[in-house]
């Protein structure tokens, strides 16, 4: 079997690297235009910032790929034949494959404002964007951000590094409102204060202003300000890449269509990762999943399915972490950003605003169904398995210690997070306290 | 995104990145301490030069840590390794050379031409006679420099990490250790005609405290020897498997060893520099338990000699022993050691040389409690981990598998969990039971990594 993958971003190595345990003697092809290895794309900004050198933010060596026969071709894939099972490359002869694995990732997807075209005005996805960002930003002392999610975060932290200021234009009225609760946005809000980040809510950029070199010389908002602006990130979301896919004739929408096992509309050709779509998403799951850790569920599950061994793909329980500046972020399960009918939910917070804790329940059950960690580290298989037990809060609270992941002699707020929560409800009874670490066996 | 062309990848050559204006004056400092020791290195007045020492530590004492106040305060306290790789000092630049050279240069001068260092030793007599009760040496001059950069490095560390109470924790650990155990103990033995003796080093770090010579000598001193030779015997034979087994064997490199606390104080800037390449890491192997075993023979052949049962042996330990001390002694742990820091990283030492972390790694990873724990699948494989990890370990390929780490060499610093921005690790000693499962969330490859 020869198995060509387009795209060397984390959901195509993955499936590289799962395919070549399950089927040792296939032929495995990885064909990426982008770079000649996988790096880690959410690596990208500690390039940037000079903690990392380009060599440091590969997964693997460059060995790796040819001890275990991955052929690794550096060209762009411009076109597939679905009934001769070939794949046109933008340089060289077509490539005959039996499995065809598209793993394209995404584009920077941005609203059509005047003067998008400036020399200064960037998206950040890859790595020819971390070159055009370290040049344009060299020497400069103002700089903006639009978009209120997790790539404008990485963008302000980039430039602050380098001592530039940075306005942050969010269209909404808190930060990353669409996926956070309030006291999550506020308490990173203030952070984001600490670093002297001007962080502008419910505005929107209007249209981009440039000097007679053709260069990003401000920006005029929704509000009626004008901000000067030496350079401006787009960082207002991202797409799935469909060009190769929509050149192959596959079924599309907004990512390529697959169903559960990942498979397109054409035989033999299959999706993964942040350019899939899932025609019938489970219960409560989104159908393009743009994540670094579903690129690598997908990857894995749909290399089973290319090797004879039919894997439906499950999300299982939904997690994420972050970093924003200096403050740590995880999510187990659910937690919605609104407030749900049948829905309690326990937020805790310290004095310093350094750390949050919010755990949600059900009111009827009172079985777990998520938690939000801010500057607290907490064990993913012990949340696993509280989740998946539907554990009621009590015994979760009880037990939290056993969920505690921070480094050894940090301070401990089991206690304060129990006393809060005796607080908040009074009725809930809670068990008797356990121990932190592996001592605390569940 | 694919019509856009390979990357020159200038990024791997960075500009370099200018320093603040504001650190330019206790940088200044430091540079006018070091002219006023050269001062010193050449007055043949001993009041002069005495002058121009004290002088000289107090510019560079000062320097440094008003250089650490400013560039560590700037910002909220975390990890902000800005520039790391674009610093001409951290990069391996011009001034990482001239450091190297300069650090390599003085452990030439003062192991094999100390009389070059004549006038300063002659400076440090009054406080040598203070402390020891006897003139000074260039050992004691090497004593004072050596416990001078822990302390004042070591401050340096406490206001970098203050965010950090593991590291804070360490810290002041191996800066207690070095004064007292490393520096005043041994002075004051002196003072008091005891034999100068290092509580906090052992066999087969100091490889001659269970050769039968040192201890023939010892026991002749009477109670305190007697206790000397029997603290010697008794934590190189059974508190150091011990306590490994229980927290790993960082309880030593991390907390407690002089040359791990000039890494993790002086050496800090330059924890990255170490190799990750599996190259280095079969150099490791190659180099560090052949070294163990070198030391092991030499001192068993040493006590058949002394048993008096093979005639003749001093004609193989003889030049063994001055082999041994010649290039691992003098030649690796101090002038490969610690010359090498602004090139090869902190641990240059301590990872391929000392015969202590050979003995401790294997009982790291063989009979021990400790591991670094792998949080599910959160791994992003961002490489900072490695990055961090000053003993050359590649810590994603465990981490982005999901498996925990148990590796020989780790010294249990903590700063690979303090820089991964998704709190996926963590320092943990538990039950050894399931210490090497890997997580359930990822499907681990069985693909090598060495």
């Amino acid at each position: 079997m020869h198995l060509v993958i387009i795209g060397n971003g984390i959901a195509g190595v993955s499936a590289a690297i799962t395919a070549r345990r399950l089927a040792p003697a296939a032929r495995i092809t990885l064909v990426a235009a982008e770079s000649a290895h996988h790096y880690s794309r959410p690596a990208l900004m500690y390039l940037y910032m000079g903690h990392l050198r380009y060599d440091d933010v590969k997964p693997y060596g460059d060995w790796f790929w040819a001890e275990n026969r991955l052929e690794l071709v550096h060209a762009e894939a411009v076109g597939v034949d679905t009934a001769a099972r070939t794949v046109q490359l933008a340089t060289g002869p077509p490539l005959a494959y039996d499995r065809l694995l598209l793993a394209t990732g995404s584009v920077v997807r941005t609203p059509d404002w005047p003067g998008r075209q400036l020399a200064g005005v960037q998206g950040f996805i890859g790595l020819p964007d971390v070159e055009s960002m370290a040049r344009d930003t060299h020497g400069i002392t103002h700089a903006v951000v639009v978009g209120g999610g997790l790539i404008g975060v990485e963008l302000a932290e980039m430039l602050h590094s380098r001592g530039i200021r940075v306005t942050w234009l969010v269209r909404e009225g808190r930060y990353w409102q669409s996926v956070l609760p309030p006291e999550e946005s506020a308490m990173l809000e203030a952070h984001f204060r600490n670093y002297h980040i001007d962080l502008q809510k419910n505005t929107e950029l209007r249209e981009v202003l440039g000097d007679d070199q053709g260069r990003v010389r401000a920006v005029a908002t929704t509000t009626g300000r004008e901000l000067p602006a030496e350079w401006l990130g787009l960082a207002t979301g991202v797409m799935p890449n469909l060009t190769l896919a929509q050149a192959a004739g596959l079924d599309t929408d907004r990512g390529i269509l697959v169903n559960e096992l990942l498979e397109t509309s054409a035989p033999g050709v299959y999706a993964a990762g942040d350019c899939a779509q899932h025609r019938q998403p489970a219960p409560g799951e989104v159908a393009v999943e743009q994540l670094w850790y579903t690129g690598r569920m997908q990857g894995e599950t749909v290399a089973h399915t290319i090797c004879g061994a039919p894997t439906p793909y499950r999300r299982g329980e939904w997690f994420n972490s972050a970093k924003f500046f200096n403050l740590e972020y995880q999510t187990y399960g659910r937690v919605p950003a609104q407030p749900e009918a049948g829905l309690a939910s326990f937020c805790w917070q310290h004095p310093s605003g350094k750390h949050l804790l919010r755990i949600n329940f059900q009111e009827k059950t009172q079985a777990v169904t998520g938690v939000n960690a801010l500057g607290l580290r907490q064990r993913q298989d012990v949340w696993e398995h509280w989740l998946g037990e539907k554990t009621p809060i009590g015994t979760v609270l009880a037990q939290l210690a056993a969920a505690n992941f921070d480094p050894e002699f940090a301070r401990q707020h089991e206690a304060a997070i129990r006393q809060e929560f005796g607080l908040q409800f009074p009725k809930i009874e809670v068990a008797k306290p356990r121990r932190k670490g592996l001592f605390s066996k569940l | 995104m694919y019509d856009l062309p390979t990357p020159s990848f200038a990024l791997a050559q960075p500009p370099p990145a200018a320093v603040p204006a504001g650190e330019k004056l206790p940088l200044a400092a430091v540079a006018l301490g070091l002219l006023a020791l050269l001062a010193a290195v050449a007055d043949a007045d001993a009041g002069r030069a005495r002058l121009s020492l004290y002088l000289a530590l107090a510019l560079v004492s000062a320097g440094a840590l008003g250089w650490a106040w400013l560039a560590f305060g700037q910002r909220p306290a975390g990890w902000h390794p800005h520039d790391l790789w674009r610093r001409a000092s951290t990069a391996r630049g011009a001034v990482a050379w001239a450091t190297g050279v300069a650090l390599t240069g003085f452990y030439v001068v003062l192991y094999w031409f100390p009389w070059l260092l004549e006038n300063l030793i002659r400076a440090l007599d009054p406080f040598s006679q203070a402390l020891r009760h006897k003139a000074a040496d260039q050992w004691f001059l090497y004593g004072t420099f050596y416990t001078l950069a822990v302390l004042v490095m070591g401050g340096r560390g406490l206001w970098k990490y203050r965010f950090a109470r593991y590291h804070l924790a360490r810290t002041a650990s191996v800066m207690f250790f070095q004064l007292g155990f490393g520096f005043l103990l041994p002075g004051l033995l002196l003072a008091l005609q005891q034999p100068e003796y290092y509580f906090s080093y052992f066999w087969p770090l100091k490889y001659d405290y269970l050769f039968p010579g040192t201890v023939a000598q010892l026991l002749q001193g009477g109670g305190l020897g007697v206790f000397m030779v029997f603290w010697g015997v008794v934590m190189s034979l059974v508190a150091t498997p011990i306590l490994t087994y229980f927290f790993g064997k960082r309880w030593y490199c991390a907390w407690v060893c002089g040359c791990g606390g000039l890494a993790e104080t002086a050496g800090d800037a330059y924890r990255h520099l170490s190799d990750k390449s599996r190259q280095a890491w079969r150099w490791e192997v190659r180099l560090i338990y052949p070294i163990l075993g070198l030391i092991v023979l030499l001192t068993a052949l040493l006590w058949l000699g002394a048993s008096g049962m093979v005639p003749a042996l001093g004609v193989v330990t003889g030049p063994l022993g001055q082999f041994y001390g010649f290039a691992i002694g003098s030649v690796f742990s101090g002038v490969i050691g610690v010359g090498f820091y602004p090139l090869m990283g902190s641990r240059v030492w301590c990872r391929f040389g000392c015969p202590m972390a050979a003995y401790l790694g294997l009982l790291q990873k063989h009979f021990s409690r400790f591991r670094i724990s792998t949080n599910g699948g959160q791994c992003i494989s961002c490489g900072n981990c490695s990055n961090a990890c000053e003993m050359g370990i590649d810590v994603k390929q465990y981490a982005q598998r999901g498996e925990s780490i148990v590796r020989a060499a780790c010294v249990g610093c903590g700063l690979c969990a303090t820089a991964c921005p998704r709190g996926v690790l963590n320092l943990e000693n538990g039950p050894r039971e399931g210490r090497l499962a890997g997580s359930a969330f990822i499907h681990a490859d069985s693909l090598r990594i060495l």
